[in-house]
């Protein structure tokens, strides 16, 4: 048995330790050391990218042990394609971020501890499958979210964590309290174990013997569901939950929004594909229509509310709202009993290999997007209205060029990574709801109009003369921006490099489905 | 499989690299950029030619047409492999050549162009993109890879009309282009993933297992959908909607003319040669699924919901773009509502002819529409810049290159008989027209439509080549006359037009002759080009053209209606100054209005589309801070409020009721301290007592 999982997660842990022992006079050190440790995450994560065995599709890296045998609590790591695509993500995600926040001279080695923290949180969140000690990663990663926004954020920062910290606050709670139910009811933390049962169709039956006196006792199920539901919704965000997100995003400083878009906004989605579909999949089917237009909500809503938005940040924020909707759509529809569809488990598979590829590509593309933003503030001291600027392009052609190519790849132009995703999910959810897909469509269009607004207001017209001496990216920041953009060729170019690791996991996930 | 199909990826994928390099290439490098952009252009077109060739000599055969397909994998899902591929058939070769020659010519005039500008090699980098999507679009066999290459072609033209990104009014133009094709391109990505779901396939031919191939067409036409279309005539329209968007038919033409806020050379290549034509090309590509099910008519062409879509669409548009076009002053845009029109009469060609009848205008109109347009680059250029066409006049004598060839192409496009291609090709559309058994109103509106085609372009060539120069008018009113001969001849000389560069000339010079001989490859006596598309043997054979001598006839006298009735009110008496009011507006002044302004499309979707998109925009912001937001809140005071609520009993209730209780705990604490005071007579005292009470009731309280 290997502690590779184990290992990996603790090494930002530990990281963030040494980096807050430095205290806060070694700047540089400080700076050298956290990204030091990130990079051996990635590089942790690489490797394990390279031993995958894609064919197989199953749990790899395994570690299990007995934690509290008379809780039922395992410790219990493993990752499948899903969990390594996640965690590849946090990996290239986070030295970015660092590299982003490299100018931070108020307490950099609390700023970059909690980074760290926060990345150790996330690799446990992509890597645990016990809901013990799964949910305390969960938890972990948001305490550290909360003080960075609370401490670093902008003028607004003090409601915008609050607000955060208490939605999602409120979100976990009634995830643990679904989860105590259930472990009530079957005397399991285990997710496999869970989405066997489920399968068998055992946790209903246990689920509603645990209160037999009652007449409702056929809905426990869904009230379980719901309170699970709440949990992830919160953190994708699912329109009506989501009125945290644009304060969070903006009120953030740059470099952490990075890290809120880029990979905690894949946790909800993440808990949606590993939890709520494997091991509610009859809850879902009941629930399908109204889940299905909360889906269609998400992406219509938030993407006609980011062509309202002035300020950048706000604007790119509620775009990440539409693009994880689509994400929720391909899960709702892999649910659905289609009737009378051709092939619809290959239909499925489409829609969550679509999913999947969303999720890496809006992380790369958004987090990059959020990089330029930090980029383009520290230039003008943090003004990034709409309206602030105007004819950019005559004096920042290079930053221009490349912020445009990543906009580009966020509006899903084909040829760059956010097109094949998208492709994939219409693909395959037209056929098992085509309403739902045909309605979805005028989010792509309503995310062309405000990106290609967000271009025409910024970067075109005459120059406005107050950025007349704007500086242009400097070599050091090209490279910072280089692997992203390179990413979004390749990846719309060769999307099968990451297809290839997921496919076999999403086949099983849509085995796991049918019943 | 012979090695051109196995690499046709070549051609699109030289000018892609080409334009990958001059990208990473600091400015300013204009030789390479250039260099790199017409050695890859030239170098495609040779390789086109040899596509080219592979597909000739096949007439007859007993296999139809040439057709060969190569194909890969490309992603995985659910354990399938979804292939990508290309395809060398005549359609594909015969656009691959003309994409190439006329691009490569565009690239080359576009040298002497942009000579002065200072982001040469971007245009260029730009123009090689757009060349590789293009070509793109062409060669596949695969629907999504069309869309791929069709959404580059879309963002280079993007790039390409805002290329002067510091006029406000180009920046607009390229979003709106943008987002209006992307309507129609929302169509066809429905579409397309529903022919997805229903064939399993995108490749268009697989050896019989292709979505365009009988099978899978019989399979689409088993099943209906809502109001009992059939499934592959629904998924045919929505394909279509991507064509209407592209090739800017109504209701989504309003882009096209805004478009021409580019560079010209853009204007000839993309928005009037090639991309906007790629409609026009998709619809010829899926015409197996538009046809499907026809019930042929009585003269061959099939008939079938689709189609009849696509010809009243076709027909409407182009006589609705060309009464536009009679009232514009910009030279361009003029030859932008004309284009719209053209583009129209493909379609219709299309839906009644056929595969061959609308290709053959695409092909033709691309060489004379590609001249017309870099005619009106070098006549603007010669201008310094001026587009008006009623401050020009007499440039005939400044400019007289430009002239015959700018006068080539006008009589192309109106179609004037027997010698230029456009009579041959919108005549063939005509006569199919004609024919087609649903109704003739397609047919009268299409020579209408050829009437007001050679009425503008005769007011056009009138108004910019007849009569005196009148874009001395400024400086001779500040009395620059009134200077000594010398010096006014000096100065004239500067401001007068000037001829353009043989660089500009040539390409001009070479467009001209192919917009005169290509017509001859498609006469009704020899219709060399619809046998070559089809696959069947043709032979030369003149009595074919005593039998279309009446319609031919009638063409050709509308035709000569137009351009006598332009000349006579334009030619004739020409405007003295540029100010002065049109002929047809002193004469009609409110159709004239209405025709100036377009029909007023655009103002009537900004009071709709626009203004409901702010709409909702506005609403979604209002909904989020303040009904969802608004809820947020409510839950907040109501959780503000309990912990009040909590507070106040705390302290009036749970703590009052502690404190009285703490108090009577403490009195009585008091009072049974006495008690305890260690007094041990008191403590024996009360044994004794208690000792006492304790016999007594044991000897008479207990009752057995």
């Amino acid at each position: 048995m290997n502690h590779w999982l184990t290992i990996l997660t603790l090494v930002p842990f530990i990281g963030g330790f040494i980096v807050a022992a430095l205290g806060a006079e070694r700047k540089n050190l400080v700076r050298i050391i956290a990204l030091a440790t990130s990079l051996i995450g990635l590089g942790g994560a690489l490797c394990m990218w390279m031993h995958f065995d894609a064919k197989s599709g199953g749990l790899q890296f395994i570690e299990k042990f007995e934690w509290v045998k008379s809780l039922g609590i395992q410790y219990f790591l493993g990752v499948d394609g899903l969990g390594l695509l996640m965690v590849l993500l946090t990996a290239i995600v986070t030295p970015l971020a660092i590299l982003a926040s490299w100018n931070v001279e108020d307490r950099p080695h609390v700023f970059h501890a909690l980074v760290l923290w926060l990345q150790a949180g996330l690799f446990g969140t992509f890597t645990a499958l016990n809901f013990f000690h799964w949910f305390l990663f969960w938890e972990l990663g948001l305490i550290p979210a909360f003080f960075l926004i609370k401490l670093w954020g902008g003028p607004k920062r003090g409601p915008a964590a609050t607000q955060f910290f208490i939605y999602t606050m409120v979100g976990s709670v009634a995830l643990l309290l679904s989860f105590l139910v259930i472990r009530l009811a079957t005397g399991s933390f285990d997710f496999i174990d869970l989405a066997g049962m489920a399968k068998s169709g055992e946790l209903n039956t246990k689920l509603a013997a645990i209160m037999p006196w009652v007449s409702w006792k056929s809905n426990i199920g869904l009230i379980v569901f719901f309170g699970a539901f709440l949990g992830f919704a919160v953190k994708v965000p699912v329109i009506p939950f989501h009125t945290w997100l644009p304060a969070a995003y903006s009120e953030a400083p740059s470099s952490v929004t990075m890290l809120l878009t880029g990979v905690m906004s894949k946790m909800g989605v993440y808990g949606f594909l590993r939890i709520l579909l494997p091991i509610f999949p009859e809850q879902i089917r009941e629930m399908l229509t109204p889940l299905l237009w909360l889906a269609v909500a998400t992406i219509v809503l938030s993407a006609c509310a980011a062509f309202a938005q002035k300020d950048l940040k706000r604007m790119l924020a509620y775009s990440s709202i539409n693009h994880l909707g689509y994400c929720l759509l391909a899960m709702f529809a892999a649910a659905s009993v289609a009737t009378g569809v051709t092939a619809s488990d290959l239909q499925k598979a489409a829609a969550l290999d679509g999913a999947l590829l969303q999720m890496f590509n809006h992380g790369l593309t958004a987090s990059a997007l959020f990089l330029f933003v930090s980029l383009l503030e520290k230039r003008t001291g943090g003004l990034r209205g709409l309206d602030d600027f105007g004819g950019i392009r005559k004096v920042v052609p290079v930053f221009t060029g490349l912020m445009g190519i990543s906009l580009f790849s966020s509006l899903g132009l084909p040829g760059l990574n956010g097109f094949v995703g998208e492709f994939l999910i219409f693909k395959g959810v037209f056929p098992l709801e085509p309403w739902a897909a045909a309605i979805s469509t005028i989010g792509i269009l309503v995310t062309a109009i405000f990106l290609l607004t967000l271009i025409q207001r910024i970067f075109c017209g005459p120059l406005n003369e107050r950025w007349a001496k704007l500086p242009d990216l400097t070599t050091a920041e090209r490279l910072l921006v280089l692997p992203s953009i390179a990413l979004m060729f390749v990846l719309g170019i060769w999307p099968q490099f990451i297809l290839g690791a997921v496919d076999a996991t999403v086949m099983k996930l849509v085995q796991q489905l049918n019943f | 499989m012979i090695w051109i199909v196995k690499n046709l990826w070549l051609i699109p994928a030289l000018p892609l690299v080409a334009s990958g390099i001059i990208a990473v290439n600091k400015q300013p490098k204009r030789k390479l950029a250039a260099g790199l952009a017409i050695g890859s252009m030239v170098a495609a077109f040779l390789l086109s030619l040899c596509a080219f060739a592979a597909t000739l000599g096949h007439h007859g055969g007993e296999h139809g047409a040439f057709r060969e397909v190569f194909g890969f994998n490309w992603i995985q899902f659910g354990g399938q492999w979804m292939d990508l591929g290309w395809v060398l058939d005549p359609l594909t070769a015969i656009m691959l050549v003309m994409v190439t020659f006329v691009g490569t010519l565009i690239f080359i005039f576009s040298i002497g162009y942009m000579a002065h500008d200072q982001n040469f090699m971007r245009f260029f980098c730009f123009l090689a993109l757009f060349a590789s999507g293009m070509l793109g679009v062409v060669i596949a066999n695969n629907l999504l890879l069309l869309f791929i290459s069709w959404e580059i072609v879309g963002l280079t033209s993007y790039l390409l009309i805002g290329f002067w990104y510091h006029k406000p009014s180009a920046a607009a133009a390229a979003k709106k282009a943008f987002i209006t094709t992307r309507i129609g391109d929302l169509g066809l990505l429905l579409g397309m993933v529903w022919l997805y779901a229903e064939t399993g396939t995108l490749n268009f031919y697989d050896h019989g297992k292709g979505c365009l191939e009988a099978s899978a067409l019989s399979q689409m036409l088993a099943h209906a959908t809502i109001g009992g279309l059939a499934v592959s005539t629904a998924i045919g329209l929505l394909i279509f909607l991507g064509a209407v968007g592209k090739s800017g038919q109504l209701p989504l033409h309003v882009w096209l003319p805004d478009a021409m806020e580019g560079p010209t050379p853009v204007s000839a290549l993309i928005h009037a040669a090639t991309m906007v034509a790629a409609g026009v090309f998709l619809v010829a590509r899926v015409y197996p699924l538009m046809a499907a099910g026809a019930l042929v008519g009585e003269h061959g062409a099939p008939v079938t919901t689709a189609l009849t879509v696509v010809t009243w669409v076709g027909a409407l548009t182009a006589i609705f773009a060309a009464s536009i076009a009679v009232a514009q002053n910009d030279i361009k845009r003029i030859l932008a509502y004309s284009t719209v029109s053209q583009l129209g009469y493909m379609m219709m060609g299309l839906g009644v002819g056929g595969v061959a009848v609308g290709m053959f205008h695409l092909i033709t109109h691309a060489f004379f529409k590609a001249l017309l347009f870099l005619g009106s680059a070098s006549v603007i250029h010669g201008c310094h810049e001026e587009q008006d066409i009623r401050k020009m006049g007499g440039l005939k004598k400044y400019m007289p290159i430009t002239f015959a060839v700018y006068a080539v192409g006008m009589l192309a496009l109106s179609g004037f008989p027997l010698f230029f291609s456009g009579f041959w090709s919108k005549d063939e559309i005509l006569h199919a027209a004609h024919g087609w058994s649903v109704s003739q109103i397609p047919f009268y509106l299409g020579c209408t439509g050829a009437l007001l085609t050679a009425f503008y372009m005769t007011r056009q060539v009138a108004l910019v080549f007849f009569g005196a120069y009148r874009g001395h008018e400024k400086e001779s009113s500040h009395g620059h006359s009134a200077h000594s001969h010398s010096h006014s001849s000096e100065s004239s000389h500067n401001h007068d037009p000037h001829e353009s560069p043989a660089v500009m000339t040539v390409p001009l010079v070479i467009l001209a002759g192919f917009a005169i001989v290509l017509g001859f490859v498609g006469t009704p006596a020899w219709p060399w080009f619809d046998g070559y598309l089809t696959g069947e043997a043709i032979k030369l054979d003149f009595s074919k053209l005593a039998e279309t001598a009446g319609l031919m006839g009638i063409s050709a006298l509308i035709v000569i209606s137009g351009l006598t009735l332009g000349w006579i009110l334009y030619g004739n008496r020409q405007r003295k100054t540029a100010g002065e009011k049109d002929v047809i507006e002193a004469a009609v002044p409110a159709i004239f209005k209405v025709l100036q302004n377009k029909y007023y499309v655009d103002e009537f979707y900004d009071a709709t589309v626009i203004r409901f998109n702010a709409f909702a925009a506005w609403f979604c912001d209002f909904a989020d801070q303040w009904i969802f937001g608004g809820l947020v809140l409510i839950v907040k005071y109501i959780t503000i409020g309990l912990a009040w609520l909590y507070k106040f009993t705390d302290e009036y209730f749970v703590n009052l009721g502690f404190d009285v209780g703490c108090d009577s705990l403490r009195q009585s604490g008091k009072g049974l301290s006495h008690l305890h005071a260690g007094r041990v007579q008191t403590y024996l005292r009360i044994i004794g007592v208690a000792l006492v009470a304790l016999i007594l009731f044991l000897i008479w309280g207990h009752k057995p």
